[in-house]
């Protein structure tokens, strides 16, 4: 089983993040393996040990991303793809996903993961579009996968705790849900491997995408404050004082 | 401009969500002049047509048809695809809900248009449309505008509109019109099987009047015991934000979010959650909000009544110590 797995790379989680128009300032600030998408390598992996097949992980992006395609290289992909664009911060998620399928095009993956969404751009429509311009079947949010004789069986969930089983054939494109499995670390061992394997980069241009967005962020800003929020200030117990006298005679929720 | 709202259904019944979309809708139509009408799919659904033609809406479109019974992506993008072009809308609402998040991007593609998804507002400047959603896990807002021409796709947040400002229709119903669509069953790639529940929820947390809440902030399952004692103090049952309940620090039964139990308890205490969208709209509703977090711009902040900026293994502590002697006091 050929599987392909989108990884973006966003900015790590306690990054300060300076405003810069539609996007941030970049240059100080630290990047990581975007964390749902995390999920969707750790279930390839662990679909190929089962199955056999290879897992190629895919990402889309300027030269900062390859740090992470290493480290996807590091847990066990066999190869990578690149797809470099300095300018993908700007891209719409129709613009992402036309590159992503473009490239996946070229490959014969029978099953194409992404994980549920992005902690920055938080489009959470990857997944689907591929679907859509791939025309092939999908499912989302799944949490549980199981592949018998070229179909799988998928635990989806649903809202307020509910779940559901479905039966997609494949080949398909699925998006995963954070919490599906344990996500394993890079070895010793997988971190010398990785130095081995492949990054094939190719450019946004030479897949012949338009870059035409459909939407565009004109800015991003700090959120306005929708409540006043009291602020409690001092040493803990001083802080902790003050918070009980608060709740008991002003909230009156003790 | 026509705007056109796409209802849901989940099990028979109504997503409130859908409710306050078409307050958005409504909204949206009165800023811009322009007219707002709702579509309700299904197998057989005229009931639920019939109901939402009392809103205030310029039309209900009742789209039927036996492959629809169950939802699956494949037929509801081949039926809606169908519907947006002969209904011809301008702009299509939904619900952000994890159906529509399911076949809402794709069916925007298949007409070559884009969705700006998970919405909280919008403003009208000069008859241009800004949605606004967040970014970066609620840290930013960010003024989002279609570019290229209609049809446009968006879907609302829940909770970004009160379903209870939803207006009546003024003179009694709205007109009610069935859609045809044609759909064969080899279009539908995927079979839905049977709806469960996990877990035998112990735990009614929407029923706990106090609610002392973890996030990434307790870094490791050994500090959980700090936060019960913290809860115990209270009388407060200990729930979490999605991550915690992933590492499996708690039983997914006590999460609170979009993909978890929704709250609205007197007091909601969090400790060491930044406030990440799927985790607010599970929470916002409780009366009394807390935030306890060393990242003074954590988004938690936004929507937090009291708010201490600091190290929650120093406070929780301290707080509960506190607690106890405002008990015996």
């Amino acid at each position: 089983m050929n599987i392909i797995v989108c990884i973006k790379q966003v900015p790590a989680k306690d990054a300060p993040l300076a405003i810069a128009g539609n996007w941030i300032r970049e240059s100080d600030i630290g990047f990581e393996m975007n964390e749902p998408d995390s999920y969707a390598l750790e279930e390839a992996l662990r679909l190929k040990e089962k199955h056999g097949g290879e897992v190629i992980a895919l990402s889309l992006g300027p030269e900062r991303v390859k740090q992470t395609i290493k480290e996807a290289l590091a847990k066990g992909a066999d190869r990578a793809i690149h797809i470099a664009d300095d300018n993908f911060a700007q891209l719409d998620p129709l613009g992402s996903a036309k590159a992503l399928a473009a490239a996946i095009q070229r490959e014969k993956a029978d099953l194409v993961l992404t994980g549920l969404q992005s902690d920055d751009h938080g489009f959470g429509q990857t997944g689907v579009l591929l679907a859509g311009l791939l025309d092939r079947p999908h499912a989302t949010i799944i949490m549980q996968i199981e592949v018998t004789d070229g179909k799988m069986k998928l635990k989806r969930e649903l809202e307020a705790g509910w779940f559901q089983w479905m039966e997609c054939p494949l080949p398909a494109v699925l998006s995963i849900q954070s919490g599906i499995n344990k996500v394993r670390y890079a070895t010793l061992k997988g971190i010398m491997a990785a130095k081995k394997k492949e990054i094939a980069t190719i450019t946004r241009e030479s897949l012949g995408i338009s870059a035409e967005p459909t939407q565009k962020i004109e800015k991003i800003y700090v959120p306005t404050k929708t409540k006043k929020t009291e602020f409690l200030t001092g040493a803990p117990k001083e802080v902790a004082a003050k918070l009980v006298e608060k709740l008991k005679f002003e909230a009156r929720v003790i | 401009m026509k705007i056109l709202v796409a209802t849901e259904l989940r099990q028979g019944k109504w997503n409130n969500a859908s409710f306050e979309t078409i307050v958005a809708a409504q909204q949206i139509a009165k800023d811009t002049s322009s007219s707002a009408s709702a579509l309700v799919i299904g197998k057989s659904v005229s009931a639920f047509a019939d109901e939402l033609a009392t809103k205030n809406v310029a039309e209900v479109l009742r789209v039927e048809h036996d492959l629809l019974e169950a939802y699956t992506p494949d037929g509801y993008c081949v039926a809606l695809k169908q519907v947006v072009e002969s209904a011809k809308p301008d702009l299509v609402l939904f619900p952000h809900t994890y159906q529509v998040r399911d076949f809402a991007p794709k069916l925007a593609a298949m007409l070559g248009k884009g969705m700006i998804g998970d919405c909280i507002g919008f403003r009208n400047e000069s008859g241009k449309i800004v949605f606004v959603r967040q970014m970066f896990q609620g840290k930013t807002a960010a003024d989002v505008t279609f570019t290229g021409a209609a049809p446009w796709f968006a879907s609302f947040q829940s909770g970004a509109f009160r379903a209870d400002l939803l207006a009546a229709h003024p003179s009694g119903k709205a007109p009610v019109n069935s859609v045809a669509v044609s759909l064969s069953a080899e279009q539908i790639r995927t079979k839905p099987l049977e709806l469960f529940k996990e877990a035998k929820s112990a735990v009614d947390l929407t029923q706990a009047p106090l609610i002392v809440a973890i996030g990434r902030g307790i870094k490791a399952p050994e500090n959980i015991p700090q936060a019960e004692a913290l809860a115990k103090s209270l009388g407060a049952e200990i729930a979490a934000s999605r991550p915690i309940c992933d590492e499996g620090w708690l039983p997914m039964e006590r999460q609170i979010g979009s993909s978890g139990q929704t709250v609205a308890p007197k007091l909601y205490l969090a400790l060491g959650i930044s406030g990440a969208i799927q985790h607010v709209v599970g929470m916002k509703g409780a009366r009394t909000i807390v935030a306890i977090n060393k990242d003074s711009n954590a988004p938690i902040f936004e929507i937090a009544d009291y708010g201490v900026v600091g190290d929650i293994f120093e406070v929780m502590p301290a707080l509960t110590e506190a607690l106890e002697k405002a008990k015996s006091a």
